[in-house]
This record gives structure tokens, sequence and C-alpha cells, in this order.
């Protein structure tokens, strides 16, 4: 399987008034075609990668790594009008919440359209036929319906599919997905993992799928990548889960309750300062 | 069966949104009761208007066989009753001390000694006379929900309400205010009325349940029977099933 | 008592205000209070603002040792209308012999008077009005904020003159008739605060703490509108002094010989051609202080934002 994407030594720094805060601290990782998670609880840095690797980091952070590479192109010393024509057209970024990442003054067909003929030279009629054949495909009844609704008119789960269908109608080859299905209910959440799921096997995408729920990202991924406090701190394999070697990643797993697990107190993460280092 | 908290046949409409349609729950004394359901279920107006908070539009709330007035709640009732909210970052006012916060129900309720009755609060939630003086923009997540649990149980209530107080919390932290959550219970042997989207929360903490749908409640039962499988609706088996989690189509 | 850790190695007094564990009230207080001083002073800006104004303070309070000359009684026989630079008058005379930097600098004191009036009065009804009408909502609300829209709806200066010729002419007139029609904003700020806070978590809390409406009121809601009416405020101030300035030009504020900065201005008038410096000169000063309060409430606007996230 080839490499599609070269992260080595990550980092992501942000300056403010009090000092400089270091969001992420060397990380490194390939994907190929293939499903990577990233875990991590909040401020461990998992979101700043994502971005990073989408050139979503905000201005005034400071970015840098020994190899940032995606199918050859350097994406750190590339120009701006090459960064704009990846995105979207060859690596896309879902975000957690519909109601704040889709555009609440323009309908949903609208906006799916717009991603299209940004990146592909197509007449308004092709562009409206192929935004509610994608609509389909995201599994929404009733695609010529919505794709006239605006964001707030429609439910969160409904609002989650249309933006992947935004995201995957130029048919990206990379797709980073942060927290996708956080902000949702549980049943709509399976739905929603459902779709995505097809969509990336069919196309044979490479997906990033960063969240902070290990057992969800694991059933979901091939391989996991634990983060804490802006470092990888355990690699491996979706299946080996159960043989977790840090005691992060094994805290990670044992302090939620779950169905049927009867353990009272519950396991609590002992935070050792190594980790940190 | 005795029972401290019902409510009967209670409707909550806003406008024409009816987000509670003839709902009717008891808790017994002493016990931990879940409010479980997915957004719009109506949960947190159940909650709330038993606070006194949500406007009831008609249907009865009695606390301790009295009934509740609609809207008004006297002094007495949040001497007995208190809330922890989900926000942990929106449930401490932003310009207070957590000394302040800590104070202001001591104030209000005219209890003397405060000073030791707020370095117990933070000793019992599990942190130190260290954040006495700190202001909520220099707590994390955990720690101010530990302070609002400081805060509702500082008056010494029987009934705590808790509206989700840990889904905003990251998964290592819930745990531990969970643990919290219920070593209180045991020491003060208060009465818990709990709302959670989560079931695996919502059976470890609590011993019935009731699973509410779009303002109504779906089915009744204890935490023993939904872990077991012995459930009767469609709907509660969908969120069971849900919540076991992702099973992938075509596992590589 | 506090069971801190003991301080072996003595703090610097910057360390101790920017500690994120204080031991007292008090040291929670100074180092927010230096926080937002690091913000401002951050602003070079803002900070000449306020020099400015600490400038024109001290000018007010020593204006009796700093001026040169009397600021009322003036040489009508040898030293009318003298330009500036002439010997012993810096910045010239008026056409009665008085000297101009002497009654600016007394001047200073009126100006100062009535921004800290105005701003006495009309700030804290502005706010109380407004965070109750908030808080309170329905019927309350609405008449409140029709009494508002009422005052609102007149233009400063119109009924300024109006209060002014009702009651005569007088700087305490002119004070009250600013004060009347500078509430009204601070009304609208402070409820529209009030609206933003009113349906948050931590008021809910108090509420079911079993907090009077006047509690939450007074104390939990109102805090949160301070900091946007003291900026608020402060942009207005030279709004105010040119309100007064307007007033005073039109002989209904401060009346002769008071050396009111307007005043000044209006009776210099007749000399502009020829002798600028009658009216310039106090022009200037207006400008001057106007200034200073504009670049000061933009400071405070940036350092006292309520959504400061400690970061």
């Amino acid at each position: 399987m080839s490499t599609m994407l070269t992260v080595d030594d990550l980092r992501v720094s942000f300056p403010t008034r009090t000092g400089l805060i270091e969001a992420v601290r060397g990380v490194s990782f390939t994907l190929g075609r293939e499903r990577l998670g990233i875990v991590g609880e909040s401020g461990s840095g998992k979101s700043q990668t994502g971005r990073a690797i989408m050139g979503l980091t905000p201005a005034h952070a400071k970015v840098s790594a020994s190899k940032l590479n995606f199918d050859g192109i350097d994406l750190l010393t590339a120009p701006a009008k090459v960064r704009r024509s990846l995105r979207g057209s060859r690596i896309a970024m879902i975000l957690q919440d519909p109601k704040y990442s889709l555009n609440p003054v323009m309908s949903i067909g609208r906006q799916i359209v717009e991603t299209l003929r940004t990146h592909e030279n197509v007449g308004k009629r092709e562009a409206r036929d192929r935004a509610i054949a994608m609509l389909e495909a995201v599994q929404i009844r009733d695609a010529g319906r919505v794709y006239d609704l605006h964001p707030h008119e429609v439910s969160g789960g409904m609002g989650q599919r249309a933006m992947i269908a935004m995201m995957l109608i130029a048919g990206p080859e990379l797709l980073v997905a942060d927290e996708p299905t956080s902000a949702l209910d549980v049943t709509v959440q399976l739905e929603v993992l459902g779709i995505l799921d097809k969509l990336v096997s069919e196309r044979g995408m490479g997906l990033i799928f960063i969240s902070h729920d290990l057992r969800l990202v694991s059933s979901f991924c091939d391989r996991v990548i634990v983060m804490y406090a802006g470092k990888i701190v355990e690699e491996l394999a979706a299946s080996d889960l159960g043989n977790a070697k840090h005691p992060y990643t094994q805290g990670l797993l044992n302090c939620m309750p779950t169905l049927g697990t009867n353990r009272h107190p519950l396991p609590v993460l002992d935070r050792q300062p190594e980790w940190a280092l | 069966m005795t029972v401290i908290v019902s409510a009967e046949n209670l409707t909550v409409s806003y406008d024409d949104f009816l987000a509670l349609d003839t709902v009717s729950i008891d808790v017994e004394p002493g016990e931990s009761f879940g409010l479980v359901g997915e957004s719009g279920s109506g949960k947190s107006t159940l909650l709330r208007a038993i606070a006194g908070l949500s406007p009831v539009t008609s249907g009865r709330i009695a606390l301790d066989g009295k009934p509740l007035d609609v809207r008004y709640r006297d002094k007495a009732f949040y001497r007995q009753v208190q809330m922890v909210f989900q926000d942990p970052y929106g449930s401490l006012h932003p310009r207070q001390t957590v000394d302040r916060l800590l104070q202001e129900p001591l104030a209000i309720h005219g209890v003397a000694d405060s000073e030791r009755r707020i370095l117990r609060a933070l000793d019992e939630v599990g942190l130190g006379a260290s954040f006495r003086f700190r202001y909520s923009h220099q707590l994390s997540g955990g720690q101010r929900q530990r302070i609002a649990i400081a805060r509702a149980l500082i008056i010494e209530p029987q009934i705590m309400l808790l509206d989700e107080p840990t889904s905003a919390l990251d998964a290592s932290v819930q745990a531990e205010v969970l643990n919290l959550l219920e070593q209180v219970r045991r020491d003060r042997k208060l009465t818990y009325i709990m709302v959670s989207h989560d079931l695996g929360v919502v059976t470890h903490m609590c011993e019935r349940l009731a699973v509410m749908k779009n303002g109504k409640v779906v089915e009744r039962l204890s935490s023993a029977d939904l872990v077991a499988g012995r459930l009767s609706e469609d709907y509660t088996k969908n969120l069971m099933v849900a919540s076991k989690g992702f099973v992938r189509a075509n596992a590589v | 008592m506090s069971q801190s850790s003991l301080q072996t190695v003595p703090m610097t007094r910057r360390e101790w205000l920017m500690s994120d564990r204080p031991q007292s009230r008090l040291q929670a207080r100074l180092g927010r209070a230096y926080m937002t001083w690091q913000r401002f002073s951050a602003n070079k800006l803002a900070v000449a603002g306020l020099c400015i104004i600490l400038l024109l303070i001290l000018i007010a309070i020593f204006a009796d040792v700093l001026a040169p000359h009397s600021p009322v009684i003036g040489n009508l026989g040898g030293a009318r209308l003298l330009p500036p630079g002439s010997e012993g008058y810096l910045l010239g005379t008026d056409d009665q012999g008085r000297d101009i930097l002497s009654r600016l600098l007394h001047g200073s004191r009126l100006t100062l008077l009535v921004i800290v009036l105005v701003a006495i009065i009309a700030a804290p009804i502005g706010l109380l009005v407004g965070a109750v009408s908030g808080y309170a909502g329905g019927w309350v609300d609405a008449v409140l904020m029709r009494i508002t829209d009422i005052f609102l709806a007149f233009p400063k200066l119109v009924l300024a003159l109006a209060f002014v010729a009702a009651m005569g002419p007088g700087i305490e007139n002119a004070i009250l008739a600013i004060a009347i029609t500078s509430w009204p904003p601070y009304a609208r700020i402070a409820r529209a605060e009030t609206l933003s806070v009113r349906n948050s978590d931590y008021i809910a809390a108090v509420r079911l703490m079993g907090a009077s409406p006047f509690r939450i009121v007074l104390r939990h809601v109102m805090p949160m509108c301070v900091s946007s009416l003291i900026v608020r405020v402060t942009l207005d101030m030279a709004g105010i002094i040119l309100t007064a300035a307007g007033l005073g030009f039109l002989g209904l504020g401060a009346q002769p010989p008071l050396p009111e900065w307007g005043a000044m201005i209006a009776s210099g008038r007749r000399f502009i051609l020829d002798q600028w410096w009658v009216a310039t000169m106090p022009g200037i000063a207006i400008l001057i202080v106007s200034l200073g309060f504009n670049l000061l409430g933009d400071g405070l606007r940036d350092a006292l934002d309520p959504r400061e996230s400690g970061q």
C-alpha cells in the first residue's frame, strides 16, 4: 500500500501573552489508503494535528515539521494557491457541528454546488444533478427538497450528512474527520458512521478519524494513534486494543462505565507527569 | 413505596412546541433515578420543571407529598433540592472567585460559620484550600464541575438534580466526577434524579430509570433489567443496540 | 486556615500577582486587576490617552499653582488681545486682558466637574434601569424601555437647551441637562448585556439557591454589565465635553467670567480672523481632552473584554 500522507515531527505552537503554548510536540505517522484514528482528550493536540494537515491552523500559530508530504507535495512550502486547490478536491475535512460549520445563509444545495464548481469546470445543471446524487448517496431521502433547505431547517444528523456530501463531492483521496459524530444523538451517530463507512470503502479513500472516543475509533479504523499532551503515546492496530501497553491508553479504555460492567468505584486515570515529557 | 418527588401528568409546552406530554414519574427517598433519552426527549425539561426553572402548562409536582406551586418555589424548597448543570463552563459566575461562589448560598440562607463550611466543602469534593480564591477561568472542566457540586452540597440538600453532569467532560475526568457523585450520595444518603443520554453512565449511577422520547415516558425499568436485556419497548432496544457501539460493515 | 505550601523562595511581586493559586481575596482581585492592566498597557495609544487624562486631573488640582495670572481679572489697560508668545502671556490674552493659559488651566476644573458629575449621575441610572428592565422582562421592560426611548428621541443638545432654558443658565443646570440626556444609551447597553446573561446557567444556579430577583440583579447581573458600561461612558466623555462646550458657546452653560472652554470659544468668535488664538486655544484644549478620552475608551474596551479566557 503506497503512502499518501507522511507526517514527520509535526509541531504546532501558539504564542500567547503568558508564553508559548505547544499544542503539538513532534507527531509522526504515515497514512496509506487506510483508516487511521487519532484519539485524545481535550488539549491533546489531535484537532490541531488535523488542521495542520489541512493548512487551517490560525495565522498567528507556528507550524513546523521535518516532513509534511501529501502525495509528493510538500504541504509546508507549497504556495497558498496550491494548498487551496488541494482542499476539497484532494483532501477534505469534516467538522463536528453542522450548526457551526455550514453556512447559515446559503441553502445546502448551493453550498455543495459551490464546492464542486470551485474545483471542476461543470455547468450549473450538471452541478445540481451531481449534488442531488451526492445527497442521495448519503441517504438523504427527498434530496431534491433538502437541496433547497437551509442548515437550520434540518436536523443535526441530516446536517452532518449534508456536510459529508459537500466534502466528498469533488472526490478527495484523503478525508480528515474531526469528531464527526460527537454532536449527534447516539442512534443518529450509527447511521452517519455507516454512511461514512460505505463511502470511504467504496471510494478507496484514506481516512483520519479524530475523536475522544477510543472505543468508537477502534471499531471504525484500522490503526489507532493515542495522543496525550501534544505527543503520541501509543500506536497500535485497532484489533489489538486489548494489548495496549501504555498506561494512558489502558486507563482510557477502562475508565468509562459501559453497559453491563459493574465497577464501583470506576478505575481512575492516574496521570503520571512522565507521560507529558 | 414512599415517594419523595413525584410528577403527575406533567405537561410543558412552549408556544406550539410540546416539550413534555403528560409525564409522570415517582422517585423514592434515597434512590438514584435516571432519565434517559436523546436530544428533544424532554428529559432536561422534566428536571428543570421539578426545579422550578421551566414553566409548567398543566400537571402536578409534589415534594414529600406536598404539592408545589407551578412556578414559584420558596427558600425551604431550595434548601432541600439542588441542581448540578451540564456545562461546567457556564454554570459558574465568571467574575466571582470560588470562595464567593460557595459563600453565596450560605449568605442567602443565612447560614453562619461560612469559613469552615467552605473549606469543608472544598475538601469533600477533593479540592484543597488552595482553590479557594481562584476564578473559574483558572480551573479545568473537571475542577469546575467539582465546584458546582460543592456549591450544590454546601447547604445540605436532600435531593440532587443532575443534568448530564459529566457529558461535557473528558472521559478520564468523567470517571472521577462520577465516583465523587457516588461517594457523596452514599455519605450523605441523598436522592438523585439524573439525566443522561449515555446508557452506560445511567445504568452505572442509577437503580431505576425512565426512558423518554419526544416528551413522553416510553418505558420504566430497573437498571438490572436494562443490562440484562429484559426490555419491552422497541425504542429502548434501539438505544441499547446503539450504545453497544459501531460495527463495521466489512472489517479488514 | 489556608493550608498552602509555604513559599521557601520569596516570589517577586509580579509572580505573586500572576499566581494561579491566590491565597486570599485580595491577591485574587489584585491579580485580576494586574492582568487587565497588562492587556491595557500593551496598547500604546491607550496609555497615551490615559496620560492625557491624568494630566488633565493634575492640572485641575494644581491650577492655582500652575496658572501665572488670574483667570478672571485681566489687564484691561495694557494687555488686551496680545498674541501668543508675548512677554508673560504664553498663549496670549483675550479681549479683557485675561491670560488665556491661566483661563485654560482653571477651565480644566470646570471640564472635569462636568464630566465627573454627568458620569456619576447618568451611569448608575442607566445601569439600574437597563438591568432591571432586561431581567424583569414583560411589562416592566416595556414601560422602562419606552421611557428610555422618549429620552433617546431628543437630540442631546436640543433637550439640554430646553432644560436650561426652563431652569435658567448656569453650569449646574447644564450638568443636569446633559446627564438627563446621557443615561438612555447606558440603559440600552445594560439591558443588552442583561439579556445575554439572564439565561445562563450560573444565573439559574443562583435562582436555584433561593436568591431574590433584587439580589440576582444587583450582585450577579450588574457586575457583568459594568465593563461595557465603563467603556461606553469613557467614549461618551468626549461628547459630553462638546455638549457642555456647545451650551457654553450658546451662553447657556457656564456664565462669565467662569473660564469654561466652550464659553471661551464663544466670546472669542468675534476676533477669529485677526486674533485667532482667543478662540483656537480653548478649541485645541477640547480637542486634546476629547482625543484622550477616545483613546482611553478604546483601550479599555480591549482590556476589559468580559470574554477573558485566562489564556
